[in-house]
């Protein structure tokens, strides 16, 4: 009995599914799980709003008394309001003024770093304006209620300095960093041989800035502004403490205002679960949710747009 | 006529290279624009160093043993804040168990399973538009989905939860990023040797890769940490002098406690309030600058 046939385990043994097989196949199905976990919140987080802020879309929603009205009273018993214009106001007045002061800067810094500064310099400012980025919301909202304000007093002589003036400045230092660095990756995405075209041609660097680079770079530059409206829009806390609160369409950028993400946080904790007032709140959040989602598919449409060229 | 011809013929090539009016113009101008640029620059970082030594100046001389590490008192007009600094470190905890496997699990996925197809092109846009919803927008998803919905109440189970979905984004993008710098070749090579892709990922991806996420859990540490609007209605306590014992208990935490005092305890000194804030904006800081140092210091020792 030398030869011993051995009988093939039929076809052959190339497909032995052992245990790491199985292994492999389950770990394929948990990552896939993890992978697509981010669309399950997205999808989530809208549910969820929706369905505690229905109530009030279905039932008391005015929506010419709550676009066109500034009185917000949700708490009389005989009476209650609901407008929002004032606090779509006071968003809009504390934003608007944020990119008033952040974009030029910002874009200016994201020049300076992405075309001008090089080496050691280049990589300190990056860090900076990362540190920047870092600081909580809250302490930015401190840093209005406790130093800005007592600045802004004595600067403009008002009786008051928190307000549109003093959460503007905040809110465009927040939404700085994000532009900047944004922008800087725009700038940065530009083809080096366009700029080497253009010095050979000779440009000198400013030339080749305001040419070549900023129009090549423009669509990642709007996404950056986009982003940063963004993050100016939603912020809660500074401009909790920072804007003053009080509802109104502002005057003057002294004037205090009260901003829709700051009313949801002001108002929450006292509205009773699933009353108009509470419901109310979770539409205002449907708002906003819409608002920052268009916002960031246009800024990452926008972006695709210009990879394609 | 010859004359002048002559004196070109002889001074042209050494004023070929000289600088043209326009030229000069031009250089100005590059000039201005750099300062102008750099100044832009300047005011953006400035205020970062300002902030700080406001801060260091006018809450460092509250920073004690005894302010970190003894109770509130008086209705918060005095003693520490050791109550909200284990808070805020539980809440950091819990919600890191929650956002980092599963952050992990999405970049592998994104990074080493997923094909160009729709289906990724959907995720990317929704953590795209996960990292841009406002923070007050996430805490009434964690009121509705985890305090209400799942009835965990407010504690520190939904308020975790809320902040893990927060920086969710925070921890695919940055574990995606270091996945992806792991060569293709070293994959490659595993495959070769008949391994799965599980296990190719498990003794070679991972391991390259570990470093880098580390850098990204640090950065949603910090961001954790300083963190308030998710956290106001989902399960931090305006006062609450106890330390947590369980995932369903409410808690204090820095970044409410620092609201807290500023805004709503009338009387609140503001050596407190200070000292608070600089206390959270430090630990806060010091840990960005961490992960900032440690992920220039791995693209130094980087072998491929």
């Amino acid at each position: 009995m030398l030869t011993k046939r051995v009988k093939p385990s039929a076809p052959m043994d190339f497909d032995h599914r052992g245990r790491d097989w199985y292994v492999d196949k389950a770990v394929t199905f948990l990552v896939f799980v993890g992978g697509i976990s981010a669309i399950i919140f997205i999808i989530g987080i809208f549910v969820f709003i929706t369905k505690e802020g229905v109530g009030f879309i279905a039932g008391p929603l005015n929506v010419r008394e709550f676009l066109g009205s500034i009185t917000w009273r949700p708490t009389s018993p005989q009476n209650p309001r609901y407008g929002v214009l004032g606090l779509i106001a006071g968003t809009a007045s504390v934003t608007g003024l944020a990119m008033l002061v952040s974009v030029p800067f910002s874009l200016g810094a994201a020049i300076f770093i992405g075309e001008f500064a090089t080496g050691r310099l280049r990589e300190s400012l990056k860090v900076l304006v990362e540190l920047l980025a870092a600081i909580p919301s809250v302490v930015w909202g401190f840093i209005g209620l406790s130093i800005m304000n007592p600045l802004i007093i004595d600067m403009f002589d008002v009786p008051v300095g928190i307000g549109v003036l003093n959460s503007g400045i905040i809110l465009g230092l927040m939404a700085a960093p994000i532009m900047t660095t944004i922008a800087e990756d725009a700038l940065k995405a530009v083809p080096d041989t366009y700029r080497e075209a253009a010095e050979a041609m000779g440009a000198t660097k400013w030339q080749v800035i305001f040419r070549v680079v900023l129009p090549a770079g423009r669509n990642g530059l709007v996404a950056a502004v986009l982003l940063g409206v963004g993050r100016a829009f939603g912020e809660t806390m500074a401009v909790l403490m920072a804007s003053g609160n009080a509802i109104q369409i502002p005057t003057s950028p002294f004037d205090s205002v009260r901003a829709i993400t700051a009313t949801i946080a002001a108002e929450l904790g006292d509205a009773p679960v699933g009353s108009d007032h509470y419901r109310a709140l979770f539409t205002l959040g449907i708002l906003l949710f819409v608002v920052t989602f268009i916002i960031n598919l246009t800024a990452d449409f926008v972006v695709k747009g210009a990879r394609r060229t | 006529m010859t004359h002048s011809e002559g004196d070109g013929g002889v001074s042209g090539p050494s004023l070929m290279f000289a600088a043209t009016p326009l030229n000069t113009r031009n250089h100005r101008l590059q000039w201005l624009f750099r300062a102008l640029f750099g100044l832009m620059t300047l005011i953006l970082v400035v205020p970062v160093g300002i902030i700080f030594g406001v801060l260091l100046v006018r809450g460092g001389p509250a920073i004690s043993f005894e302010f970190l590490f003894s109770y509130p008192s008086d209705g918060m007009t005095a003693g520490g804040i050791w109550p909200a600094l284990v808070g805020t470190i539980w809440l950091v905890a819990v919600s890191l168990v929650a956002s980092v496997p599963v952050g992990v699990a999405a970049a592998i996925y994104l990074s080493e399973y997923a094909s160009d197809s729709w289906l990724t092109r959907g995720i990317n846009l929704a953590i795209i538009n996960l990292a841009g919803v406002p923070s007050i927008v996430h805490a009434l998803f964690g009121v509705g989905a985890f305090v209400i919905f799942a009835g965990f109440g407010t504690s520190i189970l939904a308020a975790s939860l809320t902040l893990a979905v927060m920086t969710l984004p925070l921890v695919i993008v940055a574990t995606r990023e270091s996945l992806q710098a792991v060569p293709m070749a070293f994959r490659e090579a595993c495959w070769n040797m008949g391994a799965t892709r599980w296990q190719t990922i498990r003794t070679v991806v991972l391991p390259n890769a570990i470093s880098g996420i580390l850098t990204g859990v640090i950065l949603s540490v910090s961001r954790t940490a300083g963190e308030t609007a998710p956290i106001m209605f989902t399960g931090a306590a305006f006062f609450f002098p106890f330390l947590p014992t369980s995932v369903f208990d409410q808690t204090m935490a820095m970044a409410m406690h620092l609201f807290v005092i500023s805004t709503a305890v009338p009387g609140a000194p503001d050596e407190l309030k200070y000292g608070t804030a600089l206390t959270l904006i430090t630990l806060v800081l010091l840990m960005n600058a961490g992960s900032i140092w440690f992920r220039s210091y791995l693209r130094g020792k980087k072998k491929w």
